[in-house]
């Protein structure tokens, strides 16, 4: 990284001079209101309380944060969705990781076809997917009722409070394998030939390709799609709180942070504890994605 | 066609005729040991999309008494369709136009200032470069929903909630799109033509439209997919921005339609929604599909230049 701003400088031609602003400008100016703004309102917010009797607000610095750090639900919605990060994303990632190398080892029948099909689910609207899968899910009309007719069973509850995170992991791999397929594909195509010549010259197979030359080449893709994965995971609050109204006695108001943050808010008028949560999910998250990306490019060297 | 863009999309690994030997591992054999694995990957991916479909054909009782994976007793897909665009005096169509007008706005401002900005970023030095790359970074790294209770309450002071701007201004900002865009034009402007566009005396601003923007065509057309996918899907934003049905998009329309299932006065509507759902999803594969042809040649452009 700093080697190349090295040579970006060192080359000639690069314009030096303020009209940049003119092209940066205007994506700065929305950034801010939508971006910088927030954040800074909400740090305004966390540090102030509700009066309960006498309304308005009074300043009470870090009590809130304290009150989250000691906050049970807060933790319970926080291990949920770590569970759901740790089990869930390596699960997606690796599927992803094959399909990639898969359509790319071109030994495949039909590259392009698959490549395509994979990538489809993402352009399925996430709310859409829920919903579909939770019909599949339910018991009135769904396949879960058909395999238990044909099984004679009673034991397929995808909305069980048993199976329900397994059930939400299964909507989001669906999701998202495709685009992770193609953040990895994408990556393998910008090796070069003479590569992929030099180890058959020197007798690599097929495993031994992958492992010296195209992982190392996915190894940038392969941080960026965790990252986001990531982010994804501690985000989670589409699939659950749709699924909440198919099946309100297994998802709590307090599922995940998230849907405790927008829960606070817009059943309890907690606005600053709210805003609180929101900040601490964002710190955690921040520098466990930091955290990953300094190992990722670590390893890298 | 297919051939041309056969070509394009590998233009590294040109298809030699002569010379490789069918079983070098540069032009490996087909396997369908392979194909077959793949292919249970693509039942998976299918099979939700399948029932989806076969599901919009059938009546409310088919839907109740028919297996998943086949036609119910009536073929019910047009008066399904007609009953969905229908109900309620065609509050689909207006979420309809809702989606549209947040898309075209939405992710067609987004992709604008991003690639602007991107551009910027890669071909100009100006101070506070740096700056800019910091600040971006972090905010990348902030998770968004986090802000968007903030978010609401400030557009709430600002009088902006329950108005189209509420979802417009906030879909403006792609964060990845000006990454994508910074890379992308960096490799694919070559500073040379710049100056020399400079030279002739043309002014900054229409070098960008005149030279750069027909260079940055096939990264503008992937950051505009992304852009219209994540506005297209956008539900979190308008869940929390609107209450008036008027201003939803098909999101918010939908799972508000699914709600009527359960509680109090449950009216379900179990048919409608899921011809919903399949109407939602058809333009955007449309779309996706349509503009694959570009940007597969947009994704093997920038490797190009090895």
């Amino acid at each position: 990284m700093a080697e190349s701003v090295v040579l970006r400088r060192r080359r000639a031609g690069f314009h030096r001079d303020s009209k940049g602003w003119i092209f940066v400008g205007p994506f700065l100016a929305v950034f801010a209101l939508t971006f910088l703004a927030p954040i800074g309102y909400a740090i305004y917010l966390s540090l102030f309380r509700e009066q309960a009797f006498f309304g308005g607000t009074v300043f009470v610095g870090l009590d809130n944060y304290l009150d989250v750090i000691q906050d049970s639900k807060f933790w319970e919605a926080f291990g949920r969705v770590l569970l759901f990060l740790v089990v869930q994303v390596p699960i997606m990632l690796v599927l992803a990781l094959l399909a990639a190398l898969a359509i790319d080892s071109a030994r495949l029948h039909g590259a392009n076809f698959f490549r395509i099909v994979i990538f489809l689910p993402y352009a399925v609207p996430g709310v859409v997917a829920v919903l579909m899968w939770g019909y599949i899910y339910g018991n009135n009309f769904g396949l879960a009722a058909d395999l238990n007719d044909l099984l004679g069973s009673t034991s397929i509850v995808p909305l069980s409070a048993r199976w329900m995170l397994p059930s939400i992991a299964n909507i989001v791999t669906w999701e998202f394998v495709g685009y992770n397929m193609l953040i990895f594909y994408s990556a393998l195509r910008t090796v070069p030939e003479e590569l992929y010549e030099a180890a058959a010259i020197d007798g690599a197979g097929t495993i031994r390709t992958i492992r010296a030359v195209k992982l190392p080449a996915l190894r940038g893709a392969i941080v960026i799609a965790t990252i986001f994965s990531i982010i994804g995971s501690f985000q989670l609050f589409n699939e659950p709180n749709i699924l909440r109204t198919l099946a309100p006695n297994v998802i709590t108001t307090y599922f995940t942070p998230n849907m405790y943050a927008y829960n606070l808010s817009f059943a309890g008028q907690q606005f600053n504890y709210s805003a609180t949560v929101a900040i601490v999910m964002g710190v955690i998250t921040a520098v466990i994605a930091y955290v990953v990306q300094l190992r990722g490019s670590r390893e890298a060297m | 066609m297919s051939t041309t863009t056969l070509l394009r999309s590998r233009p590294s690994r040109p298809l030699k005729g002569g010379g490789v030997s069918r079983t070098s591992p540069l032009k490996p054999r087909r396997s369908r040991l392979l194909t077959g694995m793949m292919l249970l990957y693509l039942v998976y991916t299918l099979v939700p999309l399948l029932w989806l479909l076969l599901s919009a054909t059938k009546t409310q009782d088919d839907l109740l008494s028919s297996p998943g994976l086949w036609f119910g007793k009536t073929f019910a897909l047009f008066s399904n369709i007609q009953d969905t665009l229908t109900y309620d005096d065609g509050i689909f169509l207006r979420w309809l136009g809702n989606t549209l007008l947040y898309v075209v706005v939405g992710a067609g401002g987004a992709t604008l200032l991003a690639t602007a900005a991107g551009y910027g970023l890669a071909k100009y030095k100006f101070a506070g470069r740096r700056a800019v790359f910091a600040v971006l970074l972090g905010a990348v790294a902030v998770p968004g929903t986090a802000l968007a209770v903030p978010t609401f309450l400030m557009f709430s002071n600002l009088g902006l909630t329950n108005t189209v701007w509420a979802i417009i201004i906030p879909s403006l900002v792609s964060p990845f799109g000006l990454y994508l865009m910074w890379v992308y034009a960096s490799d694919a402007i070559p500073h040379d033509l710049l100056e020399a566009a400079r030279i002739d005396g043309a002014g900054e601003i229409r070098i960008f439209f005149t030279v750069a923007l027909r260079l940055l065509v096939p990264g503008v057309v992937t950051v505009l997919l992304f852009a219209v996918v994540a506005t297209w899907n956008n539900y979190f934003l308008p869940l929390i921005m609107l209450s008036k049905p008027n201003l939803y998009p098909l999101t918010v329309g939908l799972t508000q339609w699914s709600n009527q299932a359960t509680g109090v006065g449950a009216r379900p509507i179990y048919n409608l929604v899921i011809t919903g759902s399949l109407l939602t999803i058809v333009p955007l594969v449309i779309a996706f599909l349509f503009l694959q042809r570009f940007w597969q040649s947009g994704l093997s452009a920038g490797s190009v230049k090895q």
